[in-house]
């Protein structure tokens, strides 16, 4: 399985920020995590991604010492850190809520852990004031928690937590409660943070358009198991299953079975060129994102396209200004294609017969394990 | 068609009559307050002021500050001294006895929380009086209590009728009041903020004096307010437990009023205790009000 293959290069490289060997977590009865192999290199935007509840948290706060794991191994910078509790870990979160001191000024807030840590009171201020003015908050020092707006408090957060010079910042859902202008703005600022000050980030989140955008390298998780750890690109174009497939981006999924290692058949008999490692007979789904589809007249095909197209008729177009998104209606199920829009670009009303086919490589083969989603 | 408009008049006359209609929503409290707890306070401010005649009555004329006067007398400042050591010991006992088991109550699933909180409450369900008794028999010199440091070799326990006995019956007494604003605060705290402090490097003590704390102190002064006021003025259990030996203010008042018949000084000692009870109601409402 893909995992394990993700799993087994997983050899603790001593300069790894965070390396997690077959972790899993339990609350009584749930496996909130299952046997999670993962490395995070020092330095690197790192973003944890899966659906509410598939245990994104639970790995975080393990990793901060919040939770313990009930098996498998943790370590920082190659220190197993097991049951080692928060304090003594060269690691800060960014909770999910901000969780500020209410009874604590922005200063105090952001002076906390220097004072905590025996910096004296000047010192622990004079760094906290820097902080606060490099997250853009100079001025409100003086101002409590509540005085602030969620995308103030946010920054606060975020200052109280670097201040400390953490070797690994986590942060669990930091933009979730921010309206979309100002999280696409925090985004932003947040990576260009993050390579300013060259420190790994492990940011969770269960926006995938927002882990796309920020992250050097993203773990999808599924129901406490971790499915596939790569680059956008790589999740992208090579998910390895059908959940993967279908939680990043939009894609067709098809269901199909293997003839060979070049062909699969498809519900309705039809052979279609594929390239895949399965055995003849193993369910599958091809997995055709929707700007990889071409759209033409029926008879229209190029010729080096026979093997990789269908026939269909359009039930519907949505017209998006750059683009045209046509649902097609092949013999057995609705796929989505979409198409630039130019001025030059034939459009299909509904009710046309169409082809649509697309170049063999873009096609992608996935097991189907019965991870609907 | 007539339009109507909302004129500045109109606005107004609204105004007045839903202030009128609130008023007298509340003209029945207010004609019973004033007839039943204002008018009386104000009878006893005003015989403070007033004069013992001979013959034990009270003569309202020659108004004067004598009855003032007799609380710098060396047996009124000892009752009073001794009255708010006892209250400030109930006051510590309480909070020293409350805090970690409220914390340990916040912490608990719902159900046993529920359960545990009615524990707290039995107590009310019976007349204070009749436990206040109850006291006196598990204290008295053949008392269980008694018993049990005589079996064990410790000999007799004679606190009946001591400040100790005072003590105990008024922290008995009190304790919930200390209990359930203080549970409260804590349960309201939001646990996350403990993490992040752990987070941030703090350990676990750092964490308690600088965020546990300081969160649940609108609880703690609550509690202590709730606690000392009562303790201050009381009279039912130092009369039972400390057998009026050794008087607190409760005591001395119906003293003055009844045995010595000297209402003007009863008066003036209830006049100085409300005095110190406004004072600890107002820092209450402004430190801790918000947590009940
Ligand atoms: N303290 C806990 N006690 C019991 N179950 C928990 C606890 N924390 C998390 N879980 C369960 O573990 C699973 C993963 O939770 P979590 O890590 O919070 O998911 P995510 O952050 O991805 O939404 C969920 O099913 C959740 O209900
Ligand atoms: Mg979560």
């Amino acid at each position: 399985m893909g995992e394990e293959n993700e799993a087994g290069d997983v050899a603790s490289s001593a300069d790894a920020a965070v390396t997690i060997t077959g972790v899993t977590k339990r609350f009584g009865d749930v496996v909130a995590v299952d046997n999670v192999n993962l490395e995070i290199a020092d330095g690197e935007f790192f973003a944890m991604l899966g659906p509410s509840g598939c245990g994104k948290t639970t790995t975080l706060r393990m990793i901060a010492g919040l939770e313990f794991p009930t098996e498998g191994s943790l370590k920082i910078f190659g220190d197993e850190v097991g049951t080692l509790p928060p304090n003594k870990r060269p690691v800060n979160t960014v909770f999910q809520n901000y969780a500020l001191f209410p009874h604590m000024n922005v200063l105090d807030n952001v002076a906390f852990g220097l004072k905590m840590q025996g910096a004296s009171k000047s010192e622990a201020a004079s760094a906290a004031s820097e902080m606060i003015s490099l997250v853009q908050l100079g001025g409100m020092e003086k101002r409590k928690p509540s005085q602030l707006s969620g995308g103030q408090q946010q920054r606060v957060a975020l200052a109280r937590a670097l201040v400390n010079k953490p070797k690994v910042l986590l942060l669990d859902e930091p933009l979730g409660a921010l309206d979309l202008k100002l999280r696409q703005e925090m985004q932003t600022e947040l990576k260009s943070l993050q390579r300013e000050l060259g420190v790994s980030f492990v940011f969770v989140t269960h926006d995938q358009e927002e882990a796309l955008t920020m992250s050097d390298r993203i773990a999808v998780m599924h129901e406490g198991k971790l499915l596939q750890v790569g680059s956008a690109e790589e999740l992208y174009d090579r998910p390895v299953n059908r959940f993967v497939a279908d939680f990043i981006g939009q894609t067709n999924l098809i269901d199909a079975t293997v003839a060979d290692a070049d062909m699969i058949v498809l519900a309705n008999g039809t052979k279609i060129m594929a390239p895949n490692p399965h055995l003849a007979g193993t369910k599958v789904a091809m997995s055709l994102r929707p700007e990889s589809i071409s759209i033409g007249a029926s008879d229209d095909i190029p010729e080096e396209f026979q093997a990789t197209s269908l026939q269909g008729e359009v039930s519907n177009v949505v017209y998006l200004g750059h683009s045209h998104v046509y649902t097609v209606e092949v013999d057995w199920m609705p796929l989505e294609v979409r198409t630039n829009a130019t001025p030059t670009s034939q459009v299909y009303k509904p009710g046309s017969q169409v082809a649509i086919w697309w170049d063999r490589r873009s096609d992608w083969v996935v097991p189907d394990e019965g991870f609907s989603s | 068609m007539t339009t109507v408009l909302a004129t500045p008049e109109l606005e107004a006359t609204n105004e007045r009559q839903k202030r009128r209609r609130g008023f007298f929503l509340a003209l029945p409290a207010y004609i019973y307050l004033s007839l039943f707890f204002a008018l009386p306070l104000l009878i006893v401010v005003v015989y403070s002021f007033a004069t013992r005649t001979r013959s034990g009555g009270t003569a309202l004329e020659e108004w004067n500050l004598e009855s003032y006067r007799k609380l710098g007398e060396p047996i009124v400042t000892d009752i009073l001294l001794r009255s708010l050591t006892l209250a400030i010991i109930t006051t510590v006992i309480c909070l020293v006895l409350a805090y970690p088991f409220s914390y340990f109550l916040a912490t608990r699933r719902e159900l046993t929380r529920n359960i545990m909180l009615v524990f707290v409450m039995i107590p009310f369900w019976s007349n204070f009086l009749v436990r206040n008794y109850a006291w006196r028999v598990l204290l008295g010199n053949d008392g269980p209590v008694s018993q049990l440091t005589e079996g064990i070799g410790l000999g007799e326990t004679t606190i009946l009728f001591t400040p100790t006995a005072i003590v105990l019956g008024l922290v008995y007494g009190f304790l919930p009041f200390m209990i359930l604003p203080m549970y409260a605060a804590i349960e309201r705290m939001d646990w996350s903020l403990l993490e992040a402090s752990r987070d941030l490097g703090a350990s676990g003590f750092q964490t308690f004096r600088k965020v546990t704390f300081p969160l649940s102190l609108p609880g703690v002064i609550a509690g202590s307010i709730l606690v000392f006021i009562p303790s201050l003025g009381a009279y039912v259990t130092p009369q039972i437990l400390g057998g009026g030996k050794k008087t607190m203010l409760g005591s001395y008042i119906v003293t003055q009023f009844l045995t010595a018949r000297n209402w003007p000084v009863g008066a003036a000692v209830s006049t100085v205790l409300m005095f110190v009870m406004l004072m600890a109601t107002l820092i209450y409402f402004r430190k801790g009000g918000r947590t009940l």
